[in-house]
């Protein structure tokens, strides 16, 4: 069975994820740096599932490695899925510019460096699947978070517009746009917990919606209303708010 | 985000620490003051409840497994569904499961869980080798069967340290389904002869219509049944319903809960009939409907699980199933069953004869019968189990297990009576 490609392994999210893909019989690259901590995981997948896993070191801030690292995996994958991400205090992100830029350039540069390549290949194939793990805070700027969500935003739209750029080839691409997850990331703060989305049904979420040849996908679905409504709140009213 | 169990009573706010590495995990119980660990929730009452929560579920690697042998080595995360969905198909099935499969290894150890087969097959803790434990010095030990460690901790509801994983023993089956026979019965005298007479077969429950009076009390559908030999071992966990939100509490009062036994009971042949149904079907039926814990609305309910030694059992639960139904508050579930021998666990619930488990949804009164119900329990020398209770008192629980002072002197000497404790362990004194 084919490979499918995880950018961005280590986090609670991807393993979710891998273990879904491996369930339905998808074998594995697990992309991250310092790979070699993801033997657990690896060891884990192939006794529940069988599959191969397969894992390689990435780094998603060294750009001018992404060719090579695509073009020497051993098989092509037929699906990418990209869930790396980064986010740190607003205050500390508005403070330092060196976690700004960190913040962009995995969340959003890295994104693309990688997927520019994935997606050449895959066009030229005329198959394949691309999903790329966004965020609702990508939708409007709040002051809570724009750096991270300013990052975001701009991969949600690299999605939307690859997407209208790749559908004549058939290949498809997946927005998600996961609100609160209970991860390692939101650890510390305190979340609702009817809008808080377990990483295993954020997974299983992404595999149906994928599978299904969706376009975007908000998990949980509760935050499509949300955002709807954050998204239509008039400027002058929304400055002043602390949402 | 707090966490609730799956009664949904009581609703207190607690902090999570989710478990993902050892290293983590001892700085926590070094620097926190007092703690329980909580796998799935899927325990009724507040036996996993506390201020500060160690959420085990996230630590859920497959470690090894021996073909051989049947042997897996998982973290204590684990749910029982991901083992099913990574060994049916290749053969193996859990040696005991509880009537969901959506709980954690660490939490089928600590209520040393049982299933349908436990006059055969015992408690979880038969099929556990071995498991290794973070106790409250915040280091690892690693524990087998016979050690103290062992005895207080299966059964022992998270109050001797966090499991962390375990080896538990699987066992061949040559397919997915079952073949199951169902039997109706008249009355409690009928039911439990029918029980009696099928006691060699592996798998056996009874759900009892419990609203019934007179000479019908403890009239019931039996379904007894053993894996089939067809080797069809496709096996993946059906797509589930899910309840979005809770039930307006109306919903659910007696006279809807007399048309669902109605209908339940009505639904089955007279006499004897026969079946095939799968793994889904036979053990977790209610699975199938996910979140189904909020059909009785937003203020919780809670289940009565008591059991009695076999010579009581009949006159003891003539009398309690009778002041059920005088009481008119009923449940859509009571399930009755026959059990094996009782272990050496300090805390283990099952012993040598029948038990009962309701659902009743909390509103006044409720308590107070409750209460009397309690008394009849003592009255024939039963007990309670913890992992479905959420008000039992010190004395009734007391009475119900004669090792209760071991285990009280166990926890003192490794000072874990100070760090862990959940508001069960509190309300109770272990
Ligand atoms: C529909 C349904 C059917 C059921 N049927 C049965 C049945 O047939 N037989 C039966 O015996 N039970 C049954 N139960 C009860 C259930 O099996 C137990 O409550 C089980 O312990 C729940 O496991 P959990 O992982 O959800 O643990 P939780 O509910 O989260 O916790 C239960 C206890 O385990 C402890 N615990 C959890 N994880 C760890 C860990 N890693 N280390 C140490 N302690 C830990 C907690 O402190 C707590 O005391 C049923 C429950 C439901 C909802």
């Amino acid at each position: 069975m084919s490979y499918v490609l995880i950018i961005g392994a280590k986090s609670d999210i991807a393993k979710e994820v891998a273990r879904v893909y491996a369930k339905n019989g998808y074998n594995l690259y697990l992309a991250a740096r310092e790979s070699l901590e993801l033997e657990d995981l690896k060891q884990d997948i192939e006794i529940r599932s069988g599959v191969e896993v397969k894992l390689v070191e990435f780094d998603i801030t060294a750009f001018d490695t992404h060719e090579e690292f695509y073009t020497s995996l051993h098989e092509r994958p037929l699906g990418v899925i990209v869930v790396a991400g980064f986010m740190c205090e607003q205050k500390i992100a508005q403070n330092d510019w060196n976690k700004t830029l960190q913040t962009i350039n995995v969340n959003y540069t890295g994104a693309l460096s990688i997927l520019n390549i994935v997606a050449n290949d895959f066009e030229k194939e005329r198959r394949g699947f691309i999903v790329g793990v966004s965020s609702v805070a990508g939708d409007r700027g709040r002051k809570a978070n724009y750096i991270y969500g300013s990052a975001k935003a701009g991969f949600s739209a690299y999605l939307s517009g690859l997407r209208n750029r790749l559908y004549e080839s058939g290949v498809s691409v997946l927005s998600v746009k996961p609100g609160f997850v209970n991860t390692k990331m939101t650890q510390a703060l305190d979340l609702p917990q009817n809008l808080t989305a377990q990483p295993q049904d954020v997974a299983e979420d992404i595999f149906n919606a994928q599978q299904r040849g969706r376009n975007i996908l908000y998990t949980k679905s509760i935050w499509m209303f949300i955002m709807l409504i954050i998204k239509h709140i008039p400027e002058f009213i929304f400055k002043k708010m602390s949402i | 985000m707090s966490l609730l169990s799956w009664g949904m009573f009581p609703n207190i706010k607690n902090k999570i620490f989710n478990l993902r590495d050892e290293k983590s995990l001892s700085l926590y119980i070094e620097t926190t003051d007092e703690f329980i660990p909580y796998g799935n929730g899927r325990s009724y009452g507040d036996s996993a409840l506390s201020e500060n929560i160690v959420y085990a579920k996230p630590y859920n690697n497959f470690l090894s497994f021996d073909e051989q042998n049947g042997i897996l080595n998982a973290e204590a995360g684990v749910l029982l569904s991901e083992i099913l969905e990574a060994f049916v198909s290749r053969g193996w099935f859990l040696r005991v499961t509880p009537g969901t499969k959506l709980i954690t290894l660490g939490g089928a150890i600590a209520s040393d869980v049982h299933g349908k087969n436990h006059h055969v097959e015992g408690c979880f803790s038969e099929c556990v080798e071995e498991f290794t434990i973070m106790g409250v010095d915040g280091k690892i030990k690693s524990c087998k069967k016979g050690d103290e460690l062992f005895l207080a901790t299966c059964g022992g509801m998270g109050l001797t340290g966090v499991i962390l994983s375990a080896k538990i023993s699987l066992k061949k089956i040559n397919s997915k389904n079952i073949n199951q026979t169902t039997i109706k019965t008249k009355n409690l005298k009928e039911t439990f002869e029918v029980f009696e007479a099928h006691k060699e077969k592996p798998y056996s429950v009874a759900w009892i219509d419990c609203l019934a009076k007179g000479e019908e009390i403890g009239k019931s559908l039996l379904m007894v049944g053993d894996f089939a030999d067809d080797g069809n071992l496709e096996y993946k966990s059906k797509k589930k319903l899910t309840i979005p939100f809770n039930f307006p509490s109306f919903a659910l009062n007696t006279l809807s809960v007399k048309a669902f036994n109605y209908l339940y009971y009505a639904k089955a042949k007279d006499g004897i009939s026969y079946q095939k149904v799968d793994i889904d079907t036979f053990f977790y039926p209610l699975d199938a409907i996910g979140d189904w814990n909020k059909i009785y609305g937003s203020g919780g309910f809670t289940q009565y699980q008591f059991i009695l030694p076999k010579e009581q059992s009949y006159e003891g639960l003539r009398e309690i199933l009778t002041k059920i139904s005088a009481s008119g508050k009923g449940s859509f579930l009571a399930v009755l069953k026959l059990y094996g021998k009782e272990n050496e666990n300090y805390l283990s619930f099952p012993l040598e004869g029948y038990s009962l488990a309701l659902d009743f949804k909390i509103e006044s009164g409720l308590f107070e019968l409750l209460d009397t119900l309690d008394e009849v329990v003592l009255k024939y020398a039963g007990r309670i189990y913890l992992t479905k209770d959420v008000r039992v008192s010190k004395e009734t629980f007391e009475k119900g297990y004669p090792q209760i002072e071991k285990f009280r002197a166990y926890r003192k000497e490794h000072k874990m009576d100070k760090k862990l404790n959940s508001l069960q362990s509190k309300r109770v004194q272990i």
